[in-house]
C-alpha cells in the first residue's frame, strides 16, 4: 500500500460501506446514544406514572411494555453497542493495529442492529402491543400468554445475538493476531483485556440466548412443549436457561467499564496502575465465576437447600476478584498527583455508586434473606446501581476521556462538570430511596402502589427527570465540541495519559498504524 | 494448536464459529435434558415419578400417620370439572392407598387431558410412589361425559420424620390440540 493514504469516502456511502474501525466505532457510538434516549423515554414514562400512586397516565397494559422495552433497548441497544462502538474505535489503536481483522464483517455487524431495534421498535404499534413480559421475557408470560408481537421479539434477539458475536469474533480475532510485535498479552492495556474476556463470554452466552428464544418460538408455532407442562414441559427450564446466559451477560456489561476506568484512573492519578496482573486474573476469574452463579437470580423457584448453598458461596465468591479490583483503584489513586476532571469525576462517581451496588448485590445473594428482597424495588435499586452508575457512567467517563483524540478538540470542562454533579444527584436521587421502597416491600413492574411508598416514588421520578434532563447537556457538548470546540494538537491531550492510543496525532488520522509502532518496554501496559 | 487456515485471522474465526454453534447445540442437547434427568432423579421441584412404581415389600410403618392433601386445578381455559373425591387421607408409611379423582367433560365434544402433578414439600416428592396413576396417560373423555379416575400410592417408609402432610397437586391441560395435530407430546 505504501504511501497510498486516502481519506474518508464523501456523503452517505462512507457510513453505509465503509470498513474503518473509527467510522464504524463512530456509528455505533451515536447508534447506542440514539437507543440511550429512546429506553430513557421509556423510563419516563415509567417515572411519570409512577409519581403519584393510582392509575394516572397508561393503562398497565402499557406500563408493561414499557417496562419491557425500556431494559431490552438500555441491554441490547444501548449499553452493549456503546461498548462495542468503544472497542473499535480503541482496540486497533492500543495494540498497534492498522484496523480490526475483519473489516467487512464489522460493518455488518453494526448495520443489522439499526433495522432491528426499528422492528423491536415498531411492535409497540402492533395489534396486541410490544411485548409485556419484563426484559427477562420469562415463560409462560412468554409463551403462552405473549401477544402476537412476541414473534417479531423473537427475531430481533436472533438478530441481536449474530450481531453481538460476530462483534466479538471481530474483537478476539484482532487481539489475537494483530498486535504489534512487542505487544504481549500482559503488555496490553487492561481495556483491551478487559474486552478479549467479554468478548469470550458472548461468544459463549449470546448461542444459549438464541437456544431460549428458538424454544420458545418452537412453543409457540410448532407445538413443541419445552417450556409448557401441559406437554411435559417445565416453565422453571426457562428461567435456567435464560439465567445461563443472563448472568455471564451482567458481566458482559460491566467488564468493559472495569476496562475503561482502569484506564482513567491512572491517567488523572499520574501513576501506573495498581497490580495490573491481579487486574487481569481478577477478570478472567470474575468470568469463570459467572457461569455458575445462574441460580441466584432464583432462589424462589423450589431448589434444594443444596443448591441454594452451592449458588449462595459461589455468588459470594465473586466478591473477592471484585473487591480485588477496587482495591486496585483505590491503590492507584493512593499518594497519587490527583485532578479532577470531567472523565476523572465520572470514574470516581463509579467507583463509589459501583461498590454500593456490589454490596446489594451481596445482600442479595444470601438465600435466606433473597426471599425478602426477590422481586421487590430492592432488586431495580441494585441493578440500576451497576448498570448506570456502573456502565453508563463508565461510558460517560470514556467519551470525555477520549473525545478530544478523536475529533481534537476539547469539550467545554465546566459543562462537563456541570453534568457530571447533575447526574450524581439525578442518579442517586432517583435509585437511593427505591432501596427503601423495596425492603418496604414494594413489588417492582407495577403500574400502582401502596399509599405509603408515595413519598419516596415522588423523590424518585423527580431524580429520574433530572437525569434525563442532563443527558441533554451531554449531547450539547458533545456536538458543541465536535463543531466549534477549542482544538487541541498535542498527542498527549492529558498529561497523565499513558498507551498508544496518546502517541498518534490529534486528531486521531482515519488511517493509523500502517506500519507497526515500536513498543517502548518502559511503557508496558497502558 | 492446530491451524485450520493459512490466514491467522480465518482460523480464529473458524475456530470461534464451532464454539459459536456448539453453544446453540449445547442448550438442546445437553441443558434440556439434563434439567430433565436432574428433576426425576432428585425429586427436585415436586416432580414425582412419570412411571410406576414397582413396590417393595417390605412392611407397614402402623406407629406413624402421614397426612395425604388433595389438590385439582384446571389449567387457564380449561372446561372440565376435575376434582379429588376426597380432599384429604390419613395413612401409615408402607401402605398401599387407593382413591380416585372425578372428571367431567361439559362440553359437547370429545376431548383429551393430561394432569400433570407435584408433590409439596418438595422435599417429599422422592418419598411419594404412585403405583397407578392417571396422570401416566392422557385422559380422553367423550362430549359431556363424566369418568372416575383411580389413583393408587405407597409414602416410603423412610419418608423424613418431620414432614407429617404431604400434599399432592394435580393440574389438568386441555391437549386436544396437540394430540389431533397428531404432533407428539414430549
Amino acid at each position: 500500500m505504501g504511501d497510498h493514504h486516502h481519506g474518508p469516502a464523501k456523503g452517505l456511502g462512507r457510513w453505509l460501506f465503509t470498513t474503518n474501525h473509527k467510522d464504524i466505532g463512530t456509528m455505533y457510538l451515536w447508534f447506542s446514544f440514539a437507543m440511550f434516549i429512546l429506553g430513557g423515554f421509556f423510563a419516563m414514562v415509567i417515572r411519570a406514572e409512577l409519581f403519584q400512586p393510582g392509575m394516572q397516565l397508561v393503562d398497565p397494559a402499557f406500563f408493561n411494555q414499557m417496562t419491557t422495552l425500556h431494559g431490552l433497548v438500555m441491554v441490547f441497544g444501548a449499553i452493549m453497542p456503546s461498548f462495542v462502538g468503544l472497542a473499535n474505535w480503541l482496540i486497533p489503536m492500543m495494540i498497534g493495529a492498522p484496523d480490526m481483522a475483519l473489516p467487512r464483517m464489522n460493518n455488518w455487524s453494526f448495520w443489522i442492529l439499526p433495522p432491528t431495534f426499528l422492528l423491536l421498535a415498531s411492535t409497540l404499534f402492533m395489534e396486541g402491543g410490544a411485548p409485556a413480559f419484563g426484559w427477562t421475557f420469562y415463560a409462560p408470560l412468554s409463551t403462552t400468554y405473549a401477544p402476537p408481537s412476541v414473534t417479531f421479539f423473537i427475531f430481533s434477539v436472533h438478530v441481536l445475538g449474530l450481531s453481538s458475536i460476530m462483534g466479538s469474533i471481530n474483537i478476539i480475532a484482532t487481539v489475537m493476531n494483530m498486535r504489534a510485535p512487542g505487544m504481549t498479552y500482559m503488555k496490553m492495556p487492561l481495556f483491551v483485556w478487559t474486552w478479549l474476556i467479554t468478548a469470550f463470554l458472548l461468544v459463549a452466552v449470546m448461542p444459549v440466548l438464541a437456544g431460549a428464544v428458538t424454544m420458545m418460538l418452537m412453543d409457540i408455532h410448532f407445538g413443541t412443549s419445552f417450556f409448557s407442562a401441559a406437554g411435559g414441559g417445565d416453565p422453571v427450564l426457562f428461567q435456567h436457561v435464560f439465567w445461563f446466559f443472563g448472568h455471564p451477560e451482567v458481566y458482559i456489561i460491566i467488564l468493559p467499564a472495569f476496562g475503561v476506568v482502569s484506564q482513567i484512573i491512572p491517567a488523572f492519578s499520574r501513576k501506573p496502575l495498581f497490580g495490573y496482573d491481579s487486574m487481569v486474573y481478577a477478570t478472567a476469574s470474575i468470568a469463570f465465576l459467572s457461569f455458575i452463579v445462574w441460580a441466584h437470580h432464583m432462589y424462589t423457584v423450589g431448589m434444594p437447600i443444596a443448591g441454594e448453598l452451592f449458588f449462595m458461596y459461589a455468588t459470594m465468591l465473586i466478591a473477592v476478584p471484585t473487591g480485588v479490583k477496587v482495591f486496585n483503584w483505590v491503590s492507584t489513586m493512593w499518594r497519587g498527583a490527583l485532578s479532577f476532571e470531567t472523565p476523572m469525576l465520572f470514574s470516581l462517581g463509579f467507583l463509589v455508586l459501583f461498590t454500593l451496588g456490589g454490596f446489594t448485590g451481596l445482600m442479595l445473594s444470601i438465600a435466606p434473606s433473597d426471599f425478602q428482597y426477590h422481586d421487590s424495588y430492592f432488586v431495580v435499586a441494585h441493578f440500576h446501581y451497576v448498570m448506570v452508575a456502573g456502565a453508563v457512567f463508565s461510558m460517560t467517563a470514556a467519551v470525555y476521556y477520549w473525545l478530544p483524540k478523536w475529533c481534537g478538540r476539547m469539550y467545554n470542562e465546566s459543562m462537563g462538570k456541570t453534568h457530571f454533579w447533575i447526574s450524581f444527584i439525578g442518579f442517586n436521587l432517583t435509585f437511593f430511596p427505591q432501596h427503601f421502597v423495596g425492603l418496604a416491600g414494594m413489588p417492582r413492574r407495577i403500574p400502582d402502589y401502596a399509599l405509603q411508598f408515595t413519598d419516596f416514588n415522588m423523590m424518585s421520578s423527580v431524580g429520574a427527570f433530572i437525569y434525563g434532563a442532563s443527558q441533554i447537556l451531554f449531547l450539547y457538548n458533545v456536538i458543541a465540541t465536535i463543531v466549534a470546540g477549542k482544538p487541541v494538537s498535542d498527542e498527549k491531550v492529558w498529561d497523565g495519559a499513558e498507551g498508544l492510543e496518546w502517541t498518534l496525532p490529534t486528531p486521531a488520522p482515519y488511517h493509523t498504524f500502517e506500519t507497526p509502532p515500536k513498543i517502548d518496554p518502559a511503557h508496558a501496559h497502558s | 494448536m492446530i491451524r485450520l487456515s493459512a490466514n491467522p485471522a480465518i482460523d480464529t474465526v473458524i475456530k470461534l464459529v464451532t464454539v459459536a454453534v456448539a453453544m446453540f447445540a449445547f442448550v438442546f442437547v445437553v441443558m434440556v435434558p439434563l434439567y430433565d434427568v436432574l428433576c426425576d432423579a432428585l425429586g427436585i421441584n415436586g416432580k414425582t415419578s412419570g412411571q410406576a412404581y414397582t413396590a417393595v415389600q417390605a412392611g407397614v410403618d402402623e406407629e406413624r400417620v402421614v397426612t395425604v392433601q388433595f389438590v385439582a386445578t384446571n389449567n387457564e381455559g380449561m372446561p372440565w370439572e376435575f376434582g379429588p373425591s376426597q380432599t384429604a387421607m390419613k395413612v401409615h408409611p408402607g401402605a398401599v392407598n387407593d382413591t380416585v379423582f372425578f372428571a367431567r367433560n361439559p362440553l359437547p365434544k370429545a376431548m383429551v387431558a393430561q394432569a400433570i402433578p407435584s408433590v409439596s414439600p418438595a422435599r417429599a416428592a422422592e418419598y411419594f410412589h404412585k403405583t397407578e396413576c392417571f396422570c401416566f396417560n392422557q385422559q380422553p373423555l367423550e362430549g359431556e361425559s363424566a369418568a372416575d379416575m383411580p389413583l393408587q400410592f405407597i409414602v416410603d417408609q423412610d419418608l423424613p420424620r418431620d414432614i407429617k402432610t404431604i400434599t399432592l397437586s394435580y393440574t389438568i391441560f386441555d391437549v386436544t390440540d396437540m394430540v389431533n395435530g397428531s404432533v407428539a407430546a414430549r
